[in-house]
């Protein structure tokens, strides 16, 4: 089967600022994929390519096998988004909104599909108000029903848990599994939380400064034993050399005068909270990051680290 | 096209702003009227000085018909405004507001986009110009009665009878809402460029001002560009109210003014059809 999305060389730049560079990818059909970067990394840049609102200036974008550019704009007709933020017409009814992006999608939607999708975002009961007296989260809901109307095969969610409360991201993160498992939808996600993505992503790709640094399955690019371990302690401006000289050295990762971050298995910390107190480091708090965390701060502080 | 045509005529008429340039035009009409009603009188006979003392003039000068002609003397100097509140908001509003980026993630083809907003503000032009002649024409008629009309040029009287009137009024609407369409078609192609919607409806005020200066002064450097400039023909109106009317001239300005709509429109389409969209 041909792959839902492909790109090859893909490359833009803004003056001089390279904001994509010869990234190539691939997304399969049924894939959560998670896209993974620092601000300024190029995600969304790449995000709008896909979808034609930020136009190349080289590479190659393929849909379901078919080169997509903005004379083919048709093939956007199974793609459902949101980009950035889900803005509307706040002085429209989100039920007005729903239907004008209904009827923009190029296919026949019965009132019963609105129906269904208004429910499934769980907006049922506030339909008719205005959007503009919409809270983050019920717009985000929105977002999602206008995105997924017209049973798109694809969604491509561009920070969707943006602006929205813990309750709020719960239910998003529920929604969007729901949409993957339930509904077989391939799914295009980014997110600043991490936490997010590795529980929704089945594959990922990192991007720094415009460039893949990694790509493929979650579960193969995780590793589960290895993870960072940040411990905050008393200031002590010898601090590091004592780390430096001992056999942990070539676990740290940063180091300031009263907190520092080690990357090593996790059944290696209290062996490593053992040395800290005979060596007289005086340890407020221990804690291990998401392991997505450790991963994508290991990949990007490495990369930055070289440059 | 047509259901496009419709979302967007929708979504201009569920906008309250949409009802100010209507609110407006029947507002200064209305006052225009008042002030007739209650001085009109002293105005005519003032503009009126030289002539009543070599002609004898009988009837109702003060008539609906000379009314209607000074409110669209007065009010379509303004009208661009009301035009441009809406035509310059068609893409930059929508790029502020953030829909434009969920609009054309949809699959329209940009051109077919820019043409229906030119439609729709072109219809919303013509609701416009209806409504002044509604409010204008005939709200007049209602106040001060139907009647011969003079139309007092600056180096000229013209009488019109009252049975030769009311084409020259459907004809001189019809060449307004031409004019007021060019208005519409930079308001767009100025609208493609921004952001948000108030650069560019204060640069349409700004270009039809300025313009309108260069088209009016006479000056030997300026009578070279005037045959050019579109505000130089905006006002081929007047020529309805002529006698003969000057056909040629109204034509040649009509098609200046097409000339410059089509120009602004594919102007737009092909730019728009490159941008980046950012926002």
């Amino acid at each position: 089967m041909e792959p839902i999305i492909e790109t090859r060389g893909l490359a833009k730049s803004f003056k001089s600022f390279k904001a994509v560079d010869n990234l190539s990818f691939t997304i399969r059909h049924g894939d959560v994929y998670g896209f993974l970067g620092q601000n300024g990394a190029g995600k969304s840049t790449t995000m709008r390519m896909l979808l034609g609102l930020i136009f190349p200036d080289s590479g190659q974008i393929f849909i379901n096998g078919q080169e997509f550019d903005n004379s083919k704009r048709h093939l956007l007709k199974n793609i459902g988004a949101i980009i950035e933020r889900p803005d509307m017409y706040g002085y429209l009814s989100g039920w007005d909104n729903l239907k004008i992006f209904a009827a923009l999608s190029d296919k026949h939607i019965k009132p019963a599909r609105l129906h269904e999708v208004i429910e499934m975002v769980g907006l049922k009961g506030r339909e008719n108000d205005k959007v503009k007296a919409y809270s983050q989260g019920m717009k985000q809901r929105l977002g999602i029903a206008i995105a997924t109307v017209h049973q798109p095969d694809l969604l491509i969610l561009d920070e969707p848990t943006n602006g929205l409360d813990p309750q709020g991201i719960a239910e998003m993160r529920a929604l969007i599994l729901s949409l993957s498992k339930d509904h077989g939808k391939t799914i295009l996600i980014s997110s600043h939380l991490l936490y997010e993505i590795e529980h929704v992503a089945t594959r990922m790709i990192v991007l720094n400064k415009g460039k893949k640094i990694v790509e493929g399955p979650v579960s193969e690019l995780l590793n589960p034993d290895e993870t960072l371990i940040e411990i905050e302690c008393a200031p002590d401006e010898g601090l590091k050399s004592k780390i430096m000289q001992s056999g942990w050295g070539g676990h740290l990762q940063v180091c300031k005068a009263g907190a520092f971050t080690m990357k090593m298995n996790v059944n290696r910390t209290p062996d490593f909270n053992k040395w800290m107190v005979e060596n007289g480091i005086r340890v407020q708090e221990i804690r291990s990051k998401h392991s997505l965390e450790a991963y994508f701060l290991s990949l990007t502080t490495e990369t930055t680290a070289t440059k | 096209m047509i259901s496009l045509l419709r979302i967007e005529l929708y979504k201009i008429f569920k906008r309250p702003r949409t009802y100010i340039s209507f609110g407006i035009v029947t507002a200064i009409t209305f006052i225009i009227q008042l002030a007739m009603l209650s001085g009109g009188r002293d105005f005519i006979a003032f503009g009126m000085q030289g002539v009543s003392e070599q002609f004898d003039i009988q009837g109702h000068i003060l008539n609906g018909y000379l009314v209607t002609y000074i409110i669209l003397q007065s009010l379509l100097i303004h009208i661009p405004l009301l035009v441009a509140l809406v035509a310059g908001d068609a893409l930059a509003g929508e790029a502020n507001l953030g829909v434009l980026r969920l609009l054309l993630t949809k699959p329209i083809a940009r051109s077919r986009l820019v043409l229906v907003k030119f439609i729709s503000s072109v219809i919303y032009t013509i609701l416009l110009i209806v409504w002044l002649a509604i409010v204008a024409l005939f709200l007049s008629l209602l106040l001060f009665g139907p009647g011969d009309m003079i139309n007092m040029k600056s180096d000229a009287f013209v009488l019109i009878l009252k049975n030769d009137i009311m084409w020259r009024y459907v004809a001189a609407f019809g060449f307004a809402t031409l004019a007021m369409t060019t208005i519409a078609a930079l308001s767009l192609f100025l609208s493609a460029f921004a952001d948000n919607s108030i650069g560019p409806i204060m640069t349409t005020m700004g270009m039809v001002v300025v313009l309108t200066i260069l088209s009016n002064l006479e000056l030997p450097l300026f009578n070279i560009i005037k045959p050019y400039l579109f505000t130089t023909h905006m006002i081929g109106w007047k020529g309805f109210f002529d006698d003969p009317v000057p056909y040629a001239a109204i034509g040649r300005s009509a098609m200046v003014l097409v000339g410059y709509t089509v120009g602004f429109v594919t102007a737009t389409i092909l730019y728009f059809n490159k941008k980046d969209i950012k926002s």
